[in-house]
Order: structure tokens, then sequence, then C-alpha cells
């Protein structure tokens, strides 16, 4: 299971400040803790509070300050190809680009993008219209995703279909969808891409948020998904996403699990 | 017509382990595919044959077993010196003289002989205790600091004895067989134990007890087979490489021991093959470091080693 914390984020007030001073201690301080709680990746996001044309430059400032102070690599997440590309330029290692839609321009531009910089690429199954409401909506999307990503030469194991998921009290009927694209994802070629969610997505602005991040992850793991964005502060959440990868026995059992969870 | 093979993608390794001193240092592990599939992934050391030598002459070891070494039981030096003119790429000394109900010789002593194997020898020394915990967690550590310098593995120990014999094998720079009764979460966990006091994995080899052939040796294999798995597949807590103690639960069957069953066939060969083709299976299993006793076996398990190197 691939953990990407979903931290390095402008929309959280501690990293907005800090790219407003270019401050990199308070974004360094956050990326050790992410460390730490056991993160594989780190979402980087300049988030929305950065004009569009200063964007490519804060996010080379940002993978650059992050990498400075750890060996992760970062999934570069931004609306637009400059500043993905500006992240790309400065990144040690294999970086994931966070996303391209399965609108045909997205696509034209951005998994050639990957290839030239050896990246993964997550793909949203989405386009201009918006989200699908159904499972097979979604999977003529990821299909396109995942035809086009064959087109340019991208291996199937660095491709991530996103089938995104909406905050439950808005689209309460769109949870079974997504975790029945997910199953389906995997039908759609051989050797099948991987799935990865923003797994906070699911709590927007309802209570118990932990409880019900926690519940959908298990549940979303439980219908094969690879790789999630989530809070990897959040002990409980990590707690319930180790011992899924126990029970679905994708890992062999110790009695440290939990620890070595963390620990990859 | 032309048949495309399938091939697995792995994203993990084994350990690779380095016992002994230049320029006769031996390398075991590191491999990113299943055992000998050199099609598939990298295979960068060959799996390694030990012999084994016990301090004190052995009194379960059948007439067919202790003729080859007539002349030097007793005298471990000598013994382990043979062992390395027969071919074994290590020796294995077993610290049999201080088992409590046997000899309970002095820590010392059996640390003094280890010492004098290790300087009369080339290939490298793993150092087996007497199999009892509470005197192996007194000797190991004694013969640690005697054989500084030789980057020996040292062992068994288990999950109730380990921490004073890791703890000589960090200060002594040695390394650590973990041991664990046919049992692949406890054999994680005690890895885990270990790496915890800080001995990095690749100093760990682990043995995850075996049944010979014919005893239970398909327990053995499916273990051996998902600790490799589960290193290739990335779980790094299953990634040391694999130590069998073969010599010891072959030479203990009947069909090895039985000296009057006529029927069975020649028992010099039949004892022999009994520890070879042990040995054959675990290697299929993914084993690295096999723990032999008879020199003949030892010949027939190269012999297979090398045509499976052969890419």
């Amino acid at each position: 299971m691939l953990l990407i914390s979903e931290r390095i984020n402008g929309m959280f007030k501690d990293i907005r400040e800090a790219i407003k001073k270019r401050d990199p201690q308070p974004v360094q301080e956050r990326v050790l803790r992410q460390v730490k709680a056991g993160a594989h990746y780190l979402d980087v996001n300049t988030g929305p509070a950065v004009p569009a044309e200063e964007q490519p430059a804060v996010m080379e400032w940002l993978v650059t300050v992050v990498q400075e102070c750890c060996d992760l690599p970062c999934c570069i997440d931004a609306p637009n190809t400059k500043s993905i590309e500006a992240g790309l330029k400065v990144h040690r290692g294999k970086a994931i680009i966070n996303s391209t839609s399965a609108d045909q321009h997205k696509m034209d531009e951005l998994f050639p993008l990957a290839k030239e910089y050896g990246a993964a690429i997550i793909g949203l199954a989405m386009n201009e219209s918006g989200v699908p409401k159904n499972a097979s909506d979604r999977l003529a999307l990821a299909m396109e995703v995942v035809a086009n990503a064959d087109i340019h030469g991208i291996d199937m194991h660095d491709l991530y279909i996103d089938p995104l998921i909406l905050p439950v009290n808005v689209a309460q009927e769109h949870v079974v969808e997504v975790l029945e694209t997910i199953r389906q994802v995997k039908l759609l070629a051989d050797p099948a891409p991987h799935t990865v969610l923003g797994i906070s997505n699911v709590s927007q602005g309802i209570q118990n948020r932990s409880l019900v991040n926690r519940t959908f992850l298990v549940m979303a793991m439980s219908a094969g998904l690879d790789a999630a964005i989530l809070d990897v502060e959040d002990d409980a959440l990590l707690d319930a996403a180790a011992t899924a990868n126990i029970l679905l026995n994708r890992e062999v059992y110790c009695d440290s699990y939990l620890k070595v969870f963390r620990k990859r | 017509m032309s048949v495309q093979l399938v091939r697995e993608r792995w994203n993990g390794s084994a350990q690779e382990m380095t016992l002994g001193r230049h320029p006769h240092a031996v390398k075991v592990g590191g491999e990113s595919t299943l055992p000998f599939l050199h099609f598939e992934g990298s295979m960068p050391n060959r799996p390694v044959l030990a012999l084994e030598v016990t301090d004190t002459s052995p009194q379960d070891w059948p007439g067919v077993l202790s003729e080859p070494y007539r002349e030097v039981m007793g005298d471990p030096v000598h013994w382990a010196m043979a062992c390395e003119k027969e071919g074994a790429d290590l020796v294995a000394l077993k610290l049999d003289s201080c088992h409590p109900e046997k000899e309970n010789a002095d820590p010392e002593q059996a640390a003094r002989t280890a010492a004098a194997v290790a300087e009369a020898i080339n290939v490298p020394l793993i150092v087996l205790g007497c199999g009892d915990e509470s005197k192996d967690a007194e000797v190991l550590p004694i013969a640690a600091k005697a054989l500084q310098g030789h980057n020996c593995l040292l062992g068994t120990v288990t999950a109730d004895n380990y921490k004073p014999v890791v703890a000589a094998c960090i200060e002594y720079h040695h390394n650590v067989v973990a041991t664990s009764p046919l049992d692949i979460n406890l054999a994680k966990q005690l890895n885990i134990l270990i790496s915890d006091m800080d001995l990095p994995l690749h100093r760990i080899a682990m043995d995850p007890s075996i049944g010979p052939l014919g005893y239970g040796i398909e327990y053995a294999y499916s273990i051996i087979e998902r600790m490799r798995i589960g290193a290739l597949t990335g779980d790094i807590m299953l990634s040391p490489p694999v130590i069998c103690m073969v010599g010891e639960e072959a030479w203990k069957t009947k069909e090895a021991q039985s000296s009057d069953v006529p029927e069975w066939g020649d028992w010099k060969r039949r004892a022999v093959l009994w520890e070879a083709v042990t040995a054959s299976v675990l290697l299929q299993a993914g084993g690295h470091i096999m723990v032999l006793r008879h020199p003949e076996s030892l010949a027939l398990v190269k012999a297979q080693i090398d045509d499976l190197m052969r890419k």
C-alpha cells in the first residue's frame, strides 16, 4: 500500500504562510513529521492562494525545500502543466505527476512529460463535463486514460487511476460506485494500472472525519486500492490500513505489524 | 512457434550478507528473483555450503558419517581444515561441549577453540552454540569477543535469548542466526526485535527450522518460499538470507541411521542422498546457506548448484 502524505499543501495554514514568506523551516518541520509517520511519497501542492503566474516558481521552491530535508520522492500536484514541469525539473528520484484528467488536451501534454522525466502519473476518471455519477462512466474515462497512456509508452505500473471520491454528505451514492470502479479498473489492462484515492475528500465538511476516513480506506483497500493520498499523521487511520493489509493477506503477519507498516 | 516467457515483476530483493574476511570473504543473497530464474532477475551470489564440525566427538553420528572424519574427530582445528580441503565454502563449528547435559564445558575454553579454528582456515566460520538457550546466551558473546575481526556468523538465537548475543555481534562485528520454530510470523517478529537493537538486516540469517526429506520438508519449503516472496515483494523484515541446518536434520532420519535394511539400497549412498536431496529441495525453496555434514553430499549439491547457476 503506497502512502502519499497530503500535508505539504498550501491549503493548510502553516504551509501557506511559509510559502508567502519563502520560509523553508515550517515546511521542513512538517516534512519530517510525514517521514516519521511512515509516508512513502509527499504530495506537494502550492495551494490556491498563490497567483497562477507565480505557481511554477513556488512549486520549484517547494520541491527543492522538501527534498533538502528528506529522501522521499514527491507527488507533484498542480492544476497546470507549467507548475508540474517546474517541479519535475528539480525533483530527485521517481516523481508522481498529480494529475491528468481524461481530457485529450491534458493527456497530450502530461503523458509526454511523464515519459520525459521517467515519472509515474495519476489519471483522473473525469473530464471537462465533471465527475461521472456511476462506475461505468468512470470506467469509460479510465479506459481513455489507459489507452492514451499506452500510446505514449507509459508502463501500466507507472499509471494510477483515481476514480475520484466526493464528500459523503454531498454525494453519498458515489461511494459504492467508486468502490466498484476500483474493482473493475483491474480488468482494463494486463498488467493492470494501479488505483489511488484522495481519502480525506470523503469526509470534507462532516463530523467524525477520522472515523469516516479510516472506514472508507479499509473498504477501498478491500476493493483493491493500491495507493492513497491521506493524512499519515492520523494514527488510527494508519493502524486501520496496517490491519487491513494483514487481513487482506498482502503482508505476512507479525506481532509488531503496526510498527512495520510505518517502517517502509 | 516462439513461446514468450512469462516474467514476474518484483520490487524488492533479498539482503546481501558478507561473511569472513578479504580476500576469502563470501557473499550470499542479494537476489531479485526466485531461485535460479536468471531470465527474470539477478542472482548475484550462488548459494553456499558449509560443513559441520563439532568441538567434541559426536556420539550420535552413524558410522558412514563419521568415517570420512575418522582421523580428525575430536580435533576441531584439523577437522575444520579437512572440511575446507573437501571444498566447503564455510565451516560451521558447533560448540556442543558447552551443553549442560553433556560436558558443560567452560565458555572461555569453547571460545578459545573457536578462535583457533578461525585462525586455521581461510573460509568464513559459522559458530553455533550447544542448543541450550541460556548457556548459548553466555557462550556466544564470549566466542564473539574471541573471534573479533573474523566477521563470523553466530547463533542460533531465539526470541528468548537474542539480546546478549546480538549486543556482542554489534560490538565485535559479527552476524547472527535467528531461529524460529517453523513459524514465519515468529521469524519476522524476531528480525524486527533484532533490528530494533540496530543490527542491520543484512547481518541476520534466518534459520526457519527445517524438516528433512520425508519428515515435513514441505513445511520448511513453504515457509522459506514465503520468506523469499516476502523479500521480493518489498517486505524488508523478511529479506535476510536463509540458513538451513540440513545435516543435523537429515542424519537423524531412520533412512540415514539404519545400516540393516538392505532392501532400501546401499546404506552410505542412501544416507548421503538423503542429505543431498534435502539440501537440493531447500535450495529450490530459496535457502542461501546449507549446513551439511558429509563431504560427498557437499560434492553432489555443489555440482547441482554449478548447473543451476549456469545461465
